[in-house]
């Protein structure tokens, strides 16, 4: 079925032209049963592309231009199973957004609606391109419609505020990826990915190669909000329209991390691949950004950027999970990946719907107000549960396969960082989610800083719609550790991932796939240790909760030395997170230059 | 970070890009010694297979076709946004105290022969685009520019035609709709996404290149009025206080 | 003189994320980003330059002879799209932080952080 491919793009992006276009002449309803119809229709086709793609690679060259004496001369969509799944997901995210959007935001609804069409087609071309020109296209488009999304609410600064440093770092990071491009072509003269891969593996790969993928990486890097080049990630989901922030949130900043893997294993494995040395920069990033991402969780107040903290905290689990440069540790990240975008979707959703109940955003000022919403406290406990991985809940499939991963290559000190980071992130919404909806904890909390409050978009919202996809998108995402079969095919997916060679004949020489032997329809278990650090993280994320509601309550030695070792961090901690871009583009440049560094002492000569 | 913090960490840090920098260079070949089989192949095979004498826009519109697709809505995407971020009704801006018309007579006839030039420089780029050198999107922008011109000169009632939100949107949707459909309509046919369906043409000559005419005069139509929109949209924040002082005076 | 493009080219990004990283004006910051953008453009084209090549426009010249690499002209293209986009969208920003805050200082257009 190689048609589907350019159908994941152009659906959605046809729509959005006629959206824009026709704008003065739709009724209302029309167009918005045009946008879910459209969104719905591309997920579907997603879902069928990825029944088909468990049997064989989906090649779509555009054009007509086949690749001639295993030379490539046209672009090609090359989508195996890990790349599909990938699609599905962000067409149902996106669908349930725009569905949460219809009666959550009435004014500018055509520039919305094409907007999150326009993110919805290039999301996917990104997740299925293989060229690495057209991934950098992709990038930018999702990019520009996400900087316009993000400042929607234009009446306040804060929105500008974070549009403003989510457009130029992230741009900065789209010009840095552009170099790396130029440098790659001058070296392999090719631009398709199977094709570099193939050029790399004559000739010795010197200082070029290596500057160059730092280039690469690290323009995905910031895209996938990585420490250091992280900052502008809470500045923007603090400002943009709950349903964007779940789109941006859920699958937007993951998708950069799909992008490393994508680049990684067909490209710069081939020189660097028999070490653990390019991975290892990962895996320690991914650890720094899960742990400090975590603390700032913890010291947030408005949901929002609470919520935008856990999903940089996550995407540092997920950036480990391919540092491993591990089928299990792989496959740990798409699971986790598949279940963490619908439950942090589903949770900026129920701060949405709690925003525009009360018109507050404050975890402080919303202190027992949610008494009595049982189906919204229900839903943000839920998800809470599974964003920290509890056995059997959201996430815990795939971080129990990162576990396995990690144990297998000798490094079992990794997952207990990583599920320690779960924790600390986990804390944080648990202790929000009781002080909103139990009324526990103190009034109020130095610890967390000022207050920043802000107006709803909309005050009148068709409420049973909206507290229905938030738990639609909850219970999704928590299911993802017991689907059936799902553990064996994401390993499946992973070994046709990383296969680079298989990849290059497939994409390049026609070469078919042998065929897949039958998998397995069973929950896949998890080790032991995974099922206690499972449990360990969301005991500890209920204490740490609790320890944040009763701060005040704690013995008076034990908080004086408390406050004389933890203090001091955290105020270097928020210091560095200071929303001015200068200081964050100075980051970008320090990650670049340290990153870049690392990797010539490790992997030159 | 205060500002000397700031640079303290950034000289490091460039420092530091700036030796990466070198490194790479080192390693490249000098210039001028292009070695890639990738440009050689086309500037062989583009002419006798799509018949058309501009290689650049053959790559661009038929080869990597699909780079401008996606190029073409992110400027479609730019112009929604454009329009998204500046849309507040309740502008409470200062008045701008700026005169109708230029009061210099020179450079109002000279702006008034750059218009006619740049109008005709823009569709003879849009038009021949695929057989010397041009093409829709460098068209597309000349043509705007000439079209702002008119407001440069004129004053903004000359130019008020042509912020015509309701045309502009249906045009540039029809130029960035027009390339998809192009392509789909490849894909309907059994063939790849954006693949030459159309009869080649001869070489040199205006009916050439079969669809990567259609693709040029899409891609001009849309870069013109994305253009176009986005300067309405600027102008808008400064232009809508004269045209109250305009109506009282 | 043989590496004196890509020398150049390197100098303009190190100067253009200098510029951004210092900027007290939004606008002056968006121009930065182009010229960091433009280091990009440079790299590419000289990439692709070919020594005593034509412009791959084969009227008037013969086919076959000696042309620049066509692949990184419609690179440069798109850049170019992009960088439009880009800038159209942070000088709306500009102008819509100058309209609620009275400045473009990136410094004092602070409302959430920490």
């Amino acid at each position: 079925m190689t048609w589907i491919p350019p159908l994941l793009v152009t659906i959605p992006l046809l729509a959005a032209a006629v959206i824009a276009g026709l704008d003065h002449f739709m009724p209302d309803r029309v167009q918005d049963a045009l946008v879910i119809g459209v969104s719905a229709a591309t997920t579907a086709l997603a879902f069928l592309l990825l029944w088909d793609a468990e049997s064989h690679e989906v090649v779509h060259w555009f054009g007509g231009w086949q690749p001639r004496h295993g030379v490539a001369l046209g672009i090609d969509f090359a989508v195996g199973p890990l790349a599909a799944g990938m699609c599905a997901v962000i067409g149902l995210v996106v669908t349930l957004a725009l569905i949460y959007s219809l009666t959550f935001l009435h004014e500018a609804a055509k520039l919305f609606d094409s907007l999150m069409l326009v993110a919805l087609a290039a999301m996917c071309g990104f997740a299925m391109s293989g060229d690495l020109f057209n991934l950098f296209v992709w990038l930018e488009l999702m990019a520009v419609a996400a900087y316009a999304l993000t400042g929607f609410q234009v009446e306040r600064l804060g929105p500008v505020q974070g549009a403003v440093n989510f457009a130029i770092t992230n741009s900065l990071g789209g010009y840095l990826f552009a170099v790396g491009i130029a440098l790659i072509y001058a070296r392999t003269g090719a631009l398709n990915l199977a094709q570099i891969g193939s050029a790399l593996s004559h000739g010795s790969a010197g200082g070029l190669v290596i500057v160059a993928m730092t280039l690469l990486f690290c323009g995905f890097l910031i895209k996938g909000a990585v420490v250091p080049f992280h900052l502008w990630a809470a500045d923007a989901y603090a400002v943009a329209p709950a349903p964007v922030c779940a789109v941006l949130g859920g699958v937007m900043t993951d998708i950069g991390l799909i992008g490393v893997a994508r680049l990684y294993w067909t490209v710069f494995s081939v020189p660097f691949g028999h070490g653990h040395a390019a991975g290892d920069v990962f895996l320690w990033l991914g650890i720094v950004t899960a742990v400090l991402a975590g603390t700032m969780a913890f010291l947030q107040r408005h949901l929002k950027r609470m919520l935008a903290y856990s999903v940089v905290c996550h995407i540092g689990i997920m950036l480990a999970g391919i540092g491993l440069l591990d089928s299990s540790g792989l496959a740990g990240t798409e699971l986790m990946f598949l279940a963490h975008a619908l439950l942090t979707a589903g949770l900026f959703f129920v701060a949405g719907i709690l925003h525009v109940d009360h018109g507050l955003i404050d975890e402080l000022h919303l202190r027992g107000r949610g008494r009595g919403c049982w189906a919204l406290a229900l839903a943000w406990l839920a998800g809470t549960l599974g964003l920290i991985g509890t056995p059997y809940l959201g996430i815990y499939l795939g971080h129990g396969l990162l576990d396995a991963g990690a144990s297998r290559l000798g490094r079992p000190w990794v997952p207990a960082l990583l599920w320690f980071a779960s924790a600390l992130a986990g804390a944080a919404l648990l202790r929000a989610g009781a002080r909103i909806f139990l009324g526990w904890g103190d009034e109020d909390d130095p610890l967390l800083g000022k207050s920043i409050e802000e107006d709803p978009l909309e005050r009148h919202v068709l409420r049973p719609l909206v507290l229905g996809v938030a738990l639609t998108a909850v219970a999704l995402g928590l299911v993802m550790s017991i689907v059936p079969g799902l553990g064996q095919r994401a390993e499946y997916a992973a070994d046709r991932f990383r296969d680079t060679s298989g990849y290059a004949a497939r994409v390049l020489h026609g070469r078919p796939l042998p065929p897949p032997q039958s998998l397995p329809v069973s929950i896949e278990h998890t080790s032991l240790e995974s099922l206690l650090y499972g449990s360990s993280a969301t005991f500890l994320g209920l204490g740490l909760a609790l320890v944040g509601l009763y701060r005040r309550r704690l013995p008076g030695a034990v908080s004086a030395v408390a406050g004389r070792t933890v203090a001091p961090p955290i105020r270097v901690l928020r210091g560095l997170h200071s929303g001015v871009v200068g200081d964050y583009v100075t980051w970008i440049a320090v990650g670049t230059a340290v990153t870049g560094g690392v990797w010539a002492l490790l992997l030159h000569g | 970070m205060s500002r000397r913090a700031r640079l303290l960490i950034l000289g490091p840090a460039l420092a530091g890009l700036g030796a990466l920098f070198a490194w790479a260079i080192a390693g490249l070949p000098a210039f001028g010694d292009y070695r890639g089989p990738y440009g050689f192949v086309l500037n062989r095979v583009v002419v006798p297979l799509r018949h058309t004498t501009n290689v650049v826009m053959g790559t661009t519109f038929d080869v990597r076709g699909v780079d401008t697709m996606g190029e073409e809505f992110i400027l479609f995407a730019a112009v929604l946004g454009v329009a998204l971020l500046l849309r507040d009704e309740t502008r409470s801006r200062e008045v701008e105290r700026r005169t109708g018309r230029l009061p210099n007579d020179a450079v109002r006839l000279l702006g008034v022969v750059m218009i006619g030039g740049c109008l005709l420089v823009g569709l003879w780029l849009m038009a021949f685009g695929y057989i010397t050198p041009g093409g829709g999107f460098q068209g597309g922008v000349v043509f705007a520019g000439a079209i702002l011109l008119l407001y440069v000169v004129g004053s903004h009632r000359d130019y008020h035609p042509f912020r015509d939100e309701n045309v502009l949107d249906l045009l540039e949707s029809i130029g960035a709709g027009g390339y998809l459909v192009v392509g789909l309509a490849a894909l309907v046919s059994g063939s790849a996404f954006l693949t030459n369906l159309f009869g080649l043409g001869t070489t040199g000559t205006l009916v050439s290149s079969g669809s990567i005419a259609l693709l040029n005069w899409a891609s001009a139509i849309a870069v013109s009025c994305a253009t176009l929109l986005l300067f309405a949209e600027f102008l808008e924040t400064y232009v809508f206080p004269l045209d109250a002082e305009d109506a009282a005076s | 003189m043989s590496y004196l493009p890509y020398a150049v080219a390197a100098w303009i990004c190190l100067w253009g994320i200098a510029g951004i990283a210092t900027s007290r004006n939004l606008i002056h910051l968006a121009v930065c980003l182009t010229v960091t953008q433009s280091s990009s453009y440079v790299f590419l084209l000289s990439v692709g330059y070919v020594s005593h090549g034509k412009a791959p426009i084969f009227i008037g010249t013969k086919l076959g002879s000696t042309a620049v690499d066509p692949v990184v002209q419609a690179l440069a293209l798109t850049d170019v799209v992009v960088s439009v986009a880009v800038i159209a969208l942070i000088l709306a920003l500009a102008l819509d932080a100058h309209r609620l805050s009275g400045t473009v200082d990136p410094d004092e257009l602070v409302d959430v952080s920490g």
